[in-house]
């Protein structure tokens, strides 16, 4: 056997334990898939560029409607720079930004009693049978139920007051984040908490150590959907039960706008609420999503 | 768990078992009542042995390492073992939410282990299964053989006397498979542990054990038992291993015939 190696590389020998860490160590570098961050270039062209120019066409269909006279009528349709020139009039005026930290800091502060209500209501809906037969369907059910519908019971029982917007909230969002867990926690495989068990995560600690964390996407995803309707039903609680001692938010203005019949102003309004509830999906719930999937290998590059 | 005890020579008390396993019988609820998977099974693991229990489908050789590591109780018999078993399954089981490294850390929490101690003691078990280095990669970025590594660790994180193995190589390549079985029998070696091991492969259990215990299948019965007097290290191609793998698979061929015949 023709070899340039003077030293007889016997399996067996001296070299056994070197030559099977060397082994090892080129398996592990053949198998390992090696993964970095897509260049801004990529994630420009591929996930910012196409909304953009989506809203861009939306923009230009809406001028054209009006400068073509197609919709000639501007309490009916007011065009793009007029809605502009109403949101740049309360931004000199000082009001844009209280009518949306108005609704911003009810919504989140509404949904943050909806977590600390709900989180622990979907604990004991997935980990106690008892309790899952007795509400779960009616949480489901909840979910379906548009949350407008709870604003006339709530102004009876709570008055026109804060209160009753945080009880619309918490009605709206809790059944989302409380299913959210649940289903979290019913897709948690079986052979985590095997592997737990045998390291003696049981009880409280398997709860807190494996089942918690392993039903981390399902909860997050709850969450995600509980602030979308939390914000839906603030908007439907301000709209309906507009009280001026309540100062004005988003769904206020926008009651405004149609009581003076100001088109400019209602759309001014219906583009902030949507604008808000992006953005705040954007800055806080899909990086949220995204580092818990990510981090796990969930999320498959494109 | 009660633990036998024996005095040893300097008057202190040994565990004469790593795991005593006593007319162990095992029946689940099926379509057609009570159907019994385990049947008047008896094995003794002595400390420091490595253990293959072999069988075709349905002999019930994952339940059995279930009732071991007390995932489950058999419905006759008693089981006694030295401690806490770990056990490694044919999925790697790694929770994705921790890195590799915290993953050993966790086990190592579990048992107590002090906060200050515990980076130590993992990157120590993380360069015995020679993945130094991997302390912060993600499960999902390493291969399915350094999974089954870090797995390893983690077991043996958790420093019981008895490791339990559930097919821990099924899902393996060739290759990879061959290392891992060098490397199993390099840490046993290391370690003194009791070993365990559930497998359908022959040669798997000849490569590794010191003794193959050959389980019928539809109730799992003990059919016979060989002891392996090949020396370590073994390789799976070796004649003396293909020559026991033979006469073993004649016996295991016999046993699956009789499930054929009426």
């Amino acid at each position: 056997m023709a070899s340039t190696d003077t030293k007889s590389t016997d399996a067996r020998g001296e070299d056994s334990s070197s030559s099977l860490a060397g082994l090892e160590a080129g398996l592990d570098a053949l198998e390992s898939s090696v993964t970095g961050r897509t260049p801004f270039r990529q994630t420009f062209t591929q996930k910012i560029l196409p909304p953009l120019l989506a809203i861009a066409v939306v923009l230009a269909v809406w001028q054209g409607l009006v400068t073509f006279k197609i919709v000639d009528d501007p309490s009916r349709l007011p065009s793009p720079g007029a809605v502009w020139d109403v949101v740049h009039q309360s931004w000199l005026e000082g009001t844009l930004l209280g009518y949306i930290w108005t609704s911003v800091s009810r919504g989140l502060l509404g949904f943050l009693f909806a977590l600390a209500i709900g989180t622990p209501l979907g604990l004991l809906v997935a980990r106690v049978k008892f309790v899952r037969a007795a509400i779960g369907p009616i949480l489901s059910g909840l979910q379906s139920l548009p949350s407008v519908a709870w604003v006339p019971p709530a102004v009876i029982w709570l008055g026109l007051n804060n209160q009753m917007m945080y009880a619309v909230i918490l009605l709206g969002a809790v059944p989302s984040i409380a299913n959210g867990l649940v289903s979290g926690v019913d897709q948690v495989p079986p052979l985590f908490l095997r592997a737990g068990r045998t390291m003696g995560a049981t009880g409280m600690k398997g709860t807190w150590f494996i089942t918690l964390p392993a039903a981390l996407p399902g909860y997050v995803a709850g969450l995600k959907q509980g602030w979308a309707f939390s914000w839906r039903s603030l908007m439907a609680a301000e709209i309906i039960a507009s009280f001026p001692d309540l100062g004005v938010g988003l769904g206020q203005l926008l009651e405004n706008g149609r009581n003076a019949s100001d088109m400019a102003m209602v759309f001014e309004a219906i583009l902030l609420i949507l604008v808000v509830g992006i953005a705040i999906d954007l800055l806080i719930f899909s990086p949220l999503e995204r580092w818990v999937l990510r981090s796990r290998g969930l999320l498959v590059k494109g | 768990m009660a633990t036998t005890l024996a005095k040893a020579a300097d008057g202190t008390e040994v565990a004469e078992h790593a795991a005593r396993i006593e007319h162990v019988s095992k029946s689940f609820a099926g379509p057609a009542g009570q159907q019994l998977v385990l049947d008047d099974i008896s094995i003794d693991v002595a400390p420091g042995e490595f253990v293959t229990l072999l069988g075709a489908s349905g002999c019930g050789k994952s339940t059995l390492l279930n009732l071991v590591a007390g995932l489950d109780k058999p419905s006759a018999g008693t089981i006694t073992t030295d401690g806490r078993p770990a056990l490694m399954f044919q999925e790697h089981a790694l929770f994705p939410w921790l890195t590799a490294g915290k993953n050993i850390e966790l086990a190592l929490r579990l048992r107590g282990v002090p906060k200050n101690d515990r980076r130590e003691k993992a990157e120590a078990l993380l360069e015995l299964v020679r993945l130094k280095g991997a302390y912060g990669k993600r499960v999902h970025e390493l291969s399915g053989g350094m999974r089954q590594r870090v797995a390893m660790a983690r077991a043996l994180a958790q420093e019981s006397k008895l490791l339990l193995m559930d097919e821990p190589f099924a899902a393996l390549d060739a290759i990879t498979r061959d290392v891992l079985h060098d490397e199993l029998t390099r840490i046993w070696e290391e370690t003194g542990l009791s070993v365990l091991f559930v497998t359908h492969n022959v040669r798997e259990a000849v490569r590794l054990a010191q003794r193959v215990i050959l389980l019928s299948s539809r109730p799992g019965r003990i059919a016979r038992e060989w002891t392996v007097g090949i020396p370590q290290p073994r390789r799976i191609e070796d004649a003396p291993v293909a020559e026991l793998s033979v006469e073993i698979t004649e016996v295991l061929r016999g046993e699956i015939r009789r499930h054929g015949q009426h």
